[in-house]
This record gives structure tokens, C-alpha cells and sequence, in this order.
């Protein structure tokens, strides 16, 4: 059973968002690291990158899966977590501890079209 | 029935029974009528084996194998005896892709060689398990720029690469929709200044040159890569690696991307194929190289094994988003090449571009001493070389085939223009015979 | 001989050389009068070997591969079918190895008429127009085909034609290749029975689609029935049809694609045509088209005129997709092949294929789950053990396979499925192996109830066992000089 956090914006496609003031961090839910096994890369957006909410922006690796990241929300990206570079497996270790990006987010609005915690259980179910 | 299908008659009678059907035809009963073929193939009637080899002979009776002084892309370089034993043999020649690595160590074994050689022979960093040829590898190495670029889609190549390559370069370029554009020539090699006008508006991923180029100079790359880097443009080196035993490489010119033909590495000359293409490149584009790549890992017992690796960027797992479409190797070829540089190593493959050179210099100087031929470019050249000719090329050509050789390959856009090469295995006396026969013309 | 784990890099002795050129007599020509700065600096650290140190690497090499002379080889869409010798005899001959791709057409007449022939008899046994070989595999076929594909559209003054319709099922290279031909997919879902639904298919043909891009039987090794009412509406809405021939052994004697409707078509030589895979490759995989499409085949095109043979390329092809002629070695022994069985044989090769595939099938469908039941061609896909109970999934059937000294047939592919197993026999597998398979099938199964561990962690008796892919991944060893010791 995996865990889901409450307090996050979460998306179909299973990235989660953490709300602070204009900024959001973005990962992808533990649910998301269960299903694609060991991680071996993390292909990162890099910093000034324009994100679309529900488009592209890097993608998640494991021996035998790839998974595309889409981006929960709009927005440019102002961090990346470059340990995730050398540490994939971080997000298997801990997938809420283990941000991908930093954005800051352009259109607060788009936040309605995430779901909370007990709707993004559901899903997983 | 026939010598390869083991069924009798009894067996097939049994096995439809345990399927429970009465017959062959009942197997088939799903396909439509209209679309069934029910009549007999328009083709040969079934040939014995001395039958074959008898058709086989009478086609190959109409061929006729020319001592060849030519190259533009096919070399005859010595092929040692040990190599079609080797790679003959079942275990290498009747597998397939090493999926299963617990029973594919040999193939992954020796494509994990080809790769290492390959690094060492271009300088570069990694490199896939092998492309088709040379063109397509080229043609790969321009879609990696462009998905490297992200946001940029142009490529700029220079007229002095393989006309072949750029041929291929360029079907690939239109349907995928990158913007492909020349950089001139300048006396035969490539002009560095409108290079740097070109790249100036930053909209560039990546830059491509040759060498040697396709008139067999050795090109200066001197700044190339600084000027493709200042304006984050990918430098792409077309190389033959047979001379990157001793010619400057690319990962020396500092590529970022190397590709070629490994045909120049003792494969025969097959009329055009197979040959084999590699693509290599700096450590950091690793994760956009196409095809196969094989790794080192160990097994769970602690033993070294190899696996193929990185296989997330594959067409089998992407599938539209994959980098390319290429899902097998040439991979028997790569074997071939590989047992090659094993063979010739460190110390053969000098030599071979040593004697090459030499022979490539005599016919060169004794070219020019008949009066009748001029140098297209005074540059530096290794086995090849472009004259033009005051004598009629096509005729001189054609008569130098009527005595059995293959007298160089035309230059296109110079109808007096002959591109000429020497390998090692051009001996002094027919490249002396070669020469009093085209003293005899005109 | 005991294992052996060297590489050729760690058996090199400085000094030491594998062999021998011809004198060089030239004179006073050397590489050092090139300038220094176009040469490079430091050596290309290649092994220094004997020549018996090479042959004995090698030949310990291949010690720890497994081919089809090796033993049976149920790779599903594979066609892992003998590979006859009087091919390999053929393509050796010197009259054409020696041969350089850019000699005068005058002096290639035999080369030239080979390939013209085979073409023509692949048009023949697929009831197209015409075929180029040029492409070097099957992937390289899809490629060159969907370029054909958009040619036409674009020729027409077509341009908005950008979408090609790709099954669920397809092998992944179809949607790959559409994608670097600058296609974009559309995907139409199966039906419970495996088959394009073609219900769903119907709404997603408009003025946009230039094509569909299908297999027949399909990748589960099903023939599609509604192939005519297909063929109709996808050219009814003025799209072409796209045959992936990777599974055309079954249909051989029996059904032709360009008679179902279809206009471009691959062939992969190294399978129906009986030549060597050779560990990945070459392959081939010429291309036909129907006639409407015959001007646009790539550069170098080979023609008759006559009773000549002439080298062509129309000034609407496509352009060139490789360097020469594509991979001439890999179409003499095809060639051999369809000489040697004729006009009789090649239908035999179709039905007892067929006839193996379903003969296995029908016999293991009691232990193993068979998610579609029915008459398949060429190939079938189990789901699975019919106990899942046991945790023993496809990977460790497929690993415990090892052990007992067949190879794995395909897993995890079609997509489908979750835990897929898919089995092609081919024709050229006699009863007696089929039974000992069958036999051993049941077994794993058995032994997947009695003692799942050891299923587990199979194979047990291979060279080396199971391997760690993901510290491979993470951290790729890509050549001898990233080893550390």
C-alpha cells in the first residue's frame, strides 16, 4: 500500500505539488515509484524552463520503463534538485522527501484542476 | 516434403488432431475468400543445391571484380583469413538480440569490445552497439543534435562530407522535419568563415564536417568546436576510423558527436553492404545516443557480465518518444570489425594507414608526372586523393575497366575530376601497370 | 574448457601482433611528413594479440552464446527458423564479395539481375508492384515506407495528411518510426479478441490520416478477418495501408498483402527468408509498393531495360535512405533460399508453421493461461501460469527455461497483457522437439507449485545468472577503459 500525504495537490498522471506562497515543488508520488520499480535516472527540466500544467517536462527511468513527467501546474522552474542526478533512487527512498523542481508558479487558478489527498487515494486504488 | 521441415506425414496427422482439426487447410479457415490466394506462386521450380550453385556462378560470371583504385565510402583494406571462420560460427551467427544475457554473453561480450575500440579509436567517450552504415549513423547523429537542441532544429553540414552520407542526412532531415542547411566549400574544404556566419544566429543544434573529407583531404578543424560550443551548437565529426589509428580524432577536434562507416576496417567490399556504421559520443550525450548499448554489471554470484543498458530510451519501451526507431544492430559486422582491431591492433592498423599513404603518394606523384592529371586541392591527404584529368574521364575510365581496373570513382559536380585511393593492399607493380596504361591514352 | 572471462583487452602484451601486410616498397613516402597538427597525439590503445590468441578468444566468446543450431529458439515475431548452409556458401562467392559498390552498371550485370530478380519475386509472393531491398532491416523498412507514405500525400499537394493510425498491439519500432518520419499516432485499442476494433477505428478517419500501419496476423499472432472492410474505409478516407511483413511466414502460399488491401509493405528477410539473425543483425528489409507508389522507391532503384540491368532513381523518390545498395550479402542467401525451395516448398514453410504454433498452443493451454482461445498463425501469447497463486512470474518461466537449455521465448511483449509469453515455433522444428518442449513447459509449471524459490531464482546452470540491470544502468560501464579494478 502506498502512502499519500495530505496537504499535497496531486495529478492523474501522479506528481505531486506542495503549495509555499508563489512557489510549488513538484515530485512524483510514491504510488508513481512503486509502480515504476528501482529508478535508475531522473532526466530533469533545467532552471528558466516554461512549464505547462499537464505538459512534459522530463521523465523518470527505470531498467524497463520510462515515465514522462507531466507538469501538475504552470509555471518556470527556479530550482532543480540536482541530487537526484547521482541519487535516483532517492525517490524510491522517499518519494515525498525528494522534490524534482521548483517552480514559481505562474496561474494560481490551475490549482483546481488537481485533486487533494482523499481524491488521489481513490485513484490509486 | 522438403529437406528442411522435419514433419512426415504421420506427424501431421497427429499433431492436427491434438489441435482438432482435419486438416491443413483448416488452419486457414478464418481468412476471408476473397482475398484467399489459392494458386501456385509465379516463381522458379525448386532447385537442388548444385542446381544454386550453378545459378549463382552463371550471375556471378556476369560481374566482373576490378583491382580497385577506388574508395569514396568502400575501401579494400586486407581481410584476414581468421575473421569469416570466426564469425561463421553458429554460436555468433544463428543467435539474436541478447535479451536473455544469462545465454548471450558472447554477443554482448564482443559488442562491449567493439565498443571499447571504437572509444579508442576516435577519441570519444561511449559508444551504441553499431548502425547500419555510415549515412545512416550520420543521418542519427543529426536527429540526436536536433533532440539534444531541444528548441533549436537546424543542422548545417558541410558540402565536403560523403555525398552519400549528405544524401541520406538529407532524407532524413525532410521527413522529420529539421532544417538542413550547407556550409560551402572552400578549396576543397570547409569554409570556416561562412561556419561561423552561419552559427552566428544561435538557432544552430549542431555542425557537421568530415574527415577525411570527400576528396580525401585531412581537414583543419582548428576552433571548430570552440565556435559550435560558443554558440551551443553539437560538433559532429564524420570519421573513417581505419585513419583515426593516426589521423587527429574526433574526440581530439573536440566532438561532441563521432560517426562513420567501419567498412574501412578490413570488411570486404560486398557491393555496398553489409557494412557497419558506429556513432560515439562525449559521456554527457550518453542518454541520447540511439540503439543498443551494452554494459558491464556482475551477475548475483559476483561474476563480470555484460547486459545490454540505458534501454528506457528505446523504440520497445518508448515507443513514440524514443530518440530513434533503430531497434536491431549490425551486429554480426560490429563482430567483424571487432576481430579485426583485435588482429591488427595497435601496431597493424599503423601500418596499414602507413602503406596506404605510401602507395596513395607514388600513384599520386606518378599521376602527375604523365602531364595529364593536376591536383584538384594541393592539401594534405592520407589514401585518397581528386585529380582532374586533361584526358576524357568517362572514356579513360572505361577503358582502364576493360583491363581490369577500377581506375578511381568520378567527382560529381567536375566532370574532369577522378577521386583516387590506394589501400595497403595495392601492390607497386599494379599501381606501375595502372599508370603505363593511362600513359597509353590520348 | 572452464569459463572463461577475459576480455581481448586483458590477454594483450605489448609487442605482440596478430598480423602479417605485404612489404611496403614505395620509397620515401611517410605519415611523418604529414603536418603534426592534423595527426593524432596519442596512440589508440588497441589489444597486441597473436593470431591463435584471437582465435581462442573468440571461439570461447561464442562458447557462452546460444544460436539456433544451438537449440529451439521459440523467439514469438522472430521467426527464428534454420538458417541453411548453401546460403552462407552462396553469399561467400567471390564474383560478388569483390565487387565495389560504385563500378560501372556494365560491370555488375550478375549483382545488378540478382537483385532485380528477388525483387521480383518478393512482388510475386506479395502481390505488390514493385520492391526496392535497399533498406538494411525491418525497422529501416517502416522507416523507408511511411516516407513513401507521406511522398504520395505530399505529391497529391496533400500536406495536412500528418497522422498514421497504429494499433495497440504494434511492435514498438511502428510507432517509432512514424514519429522520425514526422507522423504523428493516432492509436486504435483491440478488441477482447485481440483484433483492431473496427468500431473505434471508424471515427478516427479523416482528411488527416495518411495512413494506418498494421500487422497480419498481428503481434498475438491473430489474423485479422476484417481486413477488406479495413482496407475500404481506410481508402475510402483517402489514407494508405502499411503492412509491418514481420509476420508474413504463416501467410506464405496463402494470402498475399498486397491482395488484403495493402499498398507499402516491409519484409524482414532474416525472418520469413531464412537468413541468420547474426546476434542483432544485418538484417534486410526491402520495401514493396503498389503501383501507384513506384516512382517514389529511394535512390539507387535497380530496373531492366531489356536484357540489361540499369541503376536508376526516379526525380520524385523519396531520396536515398542508405549509402549503396543496402545490405547485398543478407539478399544472396535470401535469394538461395527462395531458388532452393521453389514455387512447392514455400507454401509448406506457411501452413506447418502454422500448424507448430498451434500444436504447441493447444498442448500447454492447461497450465499456462491462454488469454485468447482459436486458431492462431505463426505464434501465440500465454498470460502467464494458469496458477498465479505462486508468485512465479513470465520472467522466472523464461529464466528457468534457460536451464534447461532452450531459449526464452519473447516476454512482456504485446503489451496486452501483463506477464505475456510469446511463442513462435517456425516450421522448420520437428515434433519430437515440440514434444520435449511441451514436456519441459509442464515442468516449470510444476515446479512453479513444488518449489517457487527455486523458479525464482533461475537459471541456475548458465554461464552467468542473473544479472544486476539496475547498478548497469545507473551507472554505465560502457568500455574497457571505465572498468575498475
Amino acid at each position: 500500500m502506498s502512502t499519500v500525504l495530505d496537504g499535497l495537490y496531486y495529478s492523474e498522471s501522479h506528481e505531486w505539488l506542495k503549495v509555499e506562497g508563489e512557489f510549488g515543488y513538484i515530485g512524483i508520488t510514491d504510488y508513481a515509484q512503486h509502480q515504476l520499480g528501482s529508478v535508475v535516472y531522473v532526466d530533469l527540466p533545467e532552471v528558466d524552463d516554461e512549464l505547462n500544467q499537464g505538459e512534459e517536462f522530463g521523465a523518470v527511468e527505470s531498467v524497463k520503463a520510462a515515465s514522462d513527467l507531466l507538469s501538475p501546474i504552470s509555471g518556470v522552474v527556479v530550482e532543480i534538485n540536482e541530487a537526484l542526478e547521482d541519487k535516483p533512487e532517492l525517490l524510491n527512498e522517499d518519494a515525498f522527501g525528494n522534490w524534482i523542481c521548483k517552480v514559481k508558479i505562474s496561474d494560481e487558478t490551475e490549482l483546481k484542476n488537481l485533486m487533494d489527498a482523499e481524491a488521489y487515494k481513490a485513484i490509486c486504488e | 516434403m522438403y529437406k528442411y521441415f522435419p514433419h512426415t506425414e504421420s506427424d501431421i496427422a497427429e499433431m492436427l488432431g491434438r489441435i482438432g482439426v482435419s486438416s491443413l487447410d483448416d488452419l486457414y479457415a478464418e481468412i476471408p475468400e476473397g482475398i484467399r490466394f489459392d494458386k501456385e506462386y509465379n516463381l522458379k521450380k525448386s532447385m537442388s543445391e548444385d542446381e544454386v550453385r550453378a545459378y549463382f556462378k552463371s550471375l556471378g560470371a556476369q560481374n566482373r571484380p576490378l583491382i580497385s583504385f577506388a574508395g569514396g565510402g568502400a575501401y579494400d583494406h586486407y581481410s584476414p583469413a581468421v575473421i569469416g571462420q570466426l564469425i561463421s560460427r553458429s554460436e555468433f551467427l544463428t543467435a539474436y538480440t541478447p535479451y536473455q544475457p544469462e545465454i548471450s554473453q558472447g554477443t554482448l561480450q564482443y559488442i562491449f569490445e567493439f565498443q571499447s575500440m571504437i572509444c579508442e579509436l576516435t577519441g570519444m567517450e561511449c559508444c551504441n552497439a553499431s548502425m547500419y552504415d555510415g549515412a545512416t549513423a550520420a543521418a542519427e547523429a543529426m536527429l540526436m543534435a536536433v533532440a539534444h537542441a531541444k528548441k533549436r532544429n537546424k543542422v548545417i553540414v558541410s558540402q565536403t562530407l560523403n555525398e552519400r552520407a549528405i544524401a541520406v542526412v538529407e532524407t532524413y532531415a525532410r521527413f522529420h522535419g529539421v532544417t538542413l542547411e550547407c556550409i560551402p566549400e572552400k578549396e576543397g574544404v570547409t569554409d570556416k568563415a561562412v561556419m561561423e556566419q552561419m552559427l552566428a544566429a544561435d538557432d544552430v543544434a549542431g555542425v557537421m564536417v568530415s574527415t577525411p573529407n570527400r576528396y580525401g583531404i585531412i581537414e583543419d578543424f582548428t576552433g571548430f568546436a570552440d565556435t559550435a560550443h560558443a554558440h551551443k551548437s553539437l560538433f559532429i565529426v564524420y570519421a573513417d576510423p581505419s585513419a583515426m589509428a593516426v589521423l587527429k580524432t574526433p574526440g581530439e577536434w573536440g566532438a561532441d558527436i563521432a560517426c562513420g562507416d567501419g567498412q574501412s576496417l578490413g570488411m570486404p567490399l560486398n557491393f555496398g553492404g553489409p557494412y557497419v556504421g558506429y556513432l560515439a559520443a562525449t559521456r554527457d550525450l550518453v542518454r541520447k545516443l540511439p540503439g543498443r548499448i551494452v554494459g558491464a554489471t556482475t551477475d548475483v554470484d559476483g561474476k563480470r557480465a555484460f547486459v545490454l543498458t540505458l534501454q528506457a530510451r528505446e523504440q520497445h519501451i518508448r515507443r513514440q518518444k524514443a530518440n530513434s526507431n533503430i531497434c536491431s544492430n549490425q551486429s554480426l559486422m560490429a563482430l567483424y570489425v571487432t576481430i579485426y582491431m583485435a588482429l591488427m591492433g595497435k601496431q597493424g592498423l599503423r601500418e596499414v594507414n602507413e602503406k596506404s599513404y605510401a602507395g596513395a603518394h607514388y600513384l599520386c606523384d606518378k599521376l602527375l608526372a604523365t602531364g595529364k592529371f593536376s591536383l584538384c586541392y594541393d592539401k594534405p591527404f592520407l589514401k585518397e586523393f581528386a585529380v582532374n584529368t586533361s584526358l576524357n574521364r568517362d572514356v579513360l575510365m572505361k577503358h582502364l575497366e576493360e583491363k581490369g581496373f577500377l581506375a578511381g570513382t568520378p567527382v560529381s559536380g567536375n566532370e574532369n575530376a577522378l577521386l583516387f585511393c590506394v589501400t595497403e593492399k595495392r601492390t607497386r607493380e599494379e599501381i606501375d601497370n595502372l599508370v603505363s596504361l593511362i600513359e597509353q591514352e590520348g | 574448457m572452464k569459463y572463461y572471462n577475459k576480455l581481448i583487452f586483458e590477454i594483450s602484451k605489448p609487442g605482440r601482433i596478430g598480423y602479417a601486410l605485404p612489404q611496403n616498397d614505395f620509397g620515401n613516402y611517410s605519415l611523418a611528413d604529414l603536418p603534426q597538427s592534423l595527426c593524432r597525439e596519442t596512440p589508440a590503445e588497441l589489444p597486441e594479440v597473436s593470431e591463435l590468441d584471437v582465435v581462442r578468444h573468440y571461439t570461447n566468446v561464442s562458447n557462452k552464446n546460444f544460436g539456433v543450431e544451438t537449440g529451439f529458439y521459440p523467439l514469438g515475431s522472430c521467426t527464428m527458423k534454420y538458417n541453411p548452409k548453401i546460403n552462407e556458401e552462396m553469399a561467400s562467392m567471390e564474383s560478388f564479395t569483390a565487387l565495389h559498390p560504385m563500378q560501372s552498371e556494365e560491370s555488375v550485370q550478375g549483382a545488378l539481375r540478382l537483385y532485380y530478380e528477388l525483387a521480383q519475386a518478393l512482388s510475386e509472393i506479395s502481390g505488390l508492384a514493385e520492391f526496392t531491398l535497399n533498406p538494411f532491416a525491418g525497422a529501416h523498412g517502416e522507416l523507408t515506407g511511411l516516407m513513401l507514405m507521406r511522398q504520395y500525400h505530399i505529391k497529391r499537394g496533400d500536406s495536412k495528411r500528418t497522422k498514421v493510425i497504429v494499433p495497440d498491439s504494434a511492435h514498438g519500432t511502428n510507432p517509432a518510426s512514424a514519429a522520425v518520419c514526422g507522423l504523428e499516432i493516432v492509436e486504435v485499442p483491440s478488441t477482447p479478441d485481440g483484433t483492431i476494433d473496427v468500431d473505434k477505428l471508424e471515427p478516427l478517419l479523416d482528411d488527416t490520416i495518411a495512413g494506418i500501419m498494421m500487422t497480419n496476423p498481428n503481434t498475438l499472432g491473430i489474423f485479422e478477418k476484417e481486413i477488406p472492410r479495413i482496407a475500404q474505409l481506410v481508402h475510402g478516407c483517402g489514407g494508405l495501408l502499411y503492412y509491418d511483413g514481420a509476420n508474413l511466414n504463416p501467410l506464405l502460399g496463402r494470402c498475399r498483402p498486397g491482395d488484403m488491401g495493402f499498398d507499402i509493405m516491409h519484409i524482414n528477410l532474416h525472418k520469413t527468408f531464412s537468413t541468420p539473425h547474426g546476434g542483432g543483425g544485418p538484417g534486410s528489409g526491402p520495401v514493396g509498393v503498389a503501383a501507384v507508389l513506384v516512382d517514389y522507391l529511394p535512390r539507387p532503384r535497380v530496373v531492366k531495360k531489356g536484357d540489361r540491368y540499369a541503376i536508376e532513381g526516379h526525380d520524385d523518390s523519396i531520396g536515398s535512405v542508405s549509402g549503396f545498395f543496402g545490405n547485398f550479402g543478407v539478399m544472396m542467401r535470401a535469394y538461395a533460399y527462395i531458388l532452393s525451395l521453389g514455387k512447392e516448398n514455400l507454401k509448406h514453410a506457411g501452413e506447418l508453421a502454422t500448424l507448430n504454433a498451434n500444436y504447441v498452443k493447444d498442448s500447454l493451454k492447461d497450465c499456462y493461461y491462454l488469454p485468447i482461445e482459436g486458431i492462431c498463425k505463426h505464434e501465440f501469447v500465454f498470460d502467464g501460469l494458469l496458477d498465479k497463486s505462486t508468485g512465479v512470474t513470465t520472467l522466472d518461466i523464461a529464466k528457468r527455461l534457460l536451464d534447461y537449455g532452450y531459449h526464452a521465448p519473447t516476454i512482456y511483449f504485446p503489451l496486452l497483457f501483463h506477464q505475456s509469453i510469446m511463442i513462435e515455433p517456425t516450421e522448420t522444428e520437428s515434433k519430437e522437439t515440440l514434444d520435449e518442449f511441451i514436456e519441459v513447459m509442464r515442468r516449470v509449471a510444476r515446479e512453479a507449485i513444488d518449489d517457487p524459490e527455486m523458479v525464482k531464482s533461475a537459471p541456475h546452470v548458465t554461464p552467468v545468472r542473473r544479472l544486476d540491470e539496475t547498478t548497469a544502468a545507473k551507472n554505465p560501464i560502457l568500455r574497457f577503459r571505465d572498468l575498475n579494478y
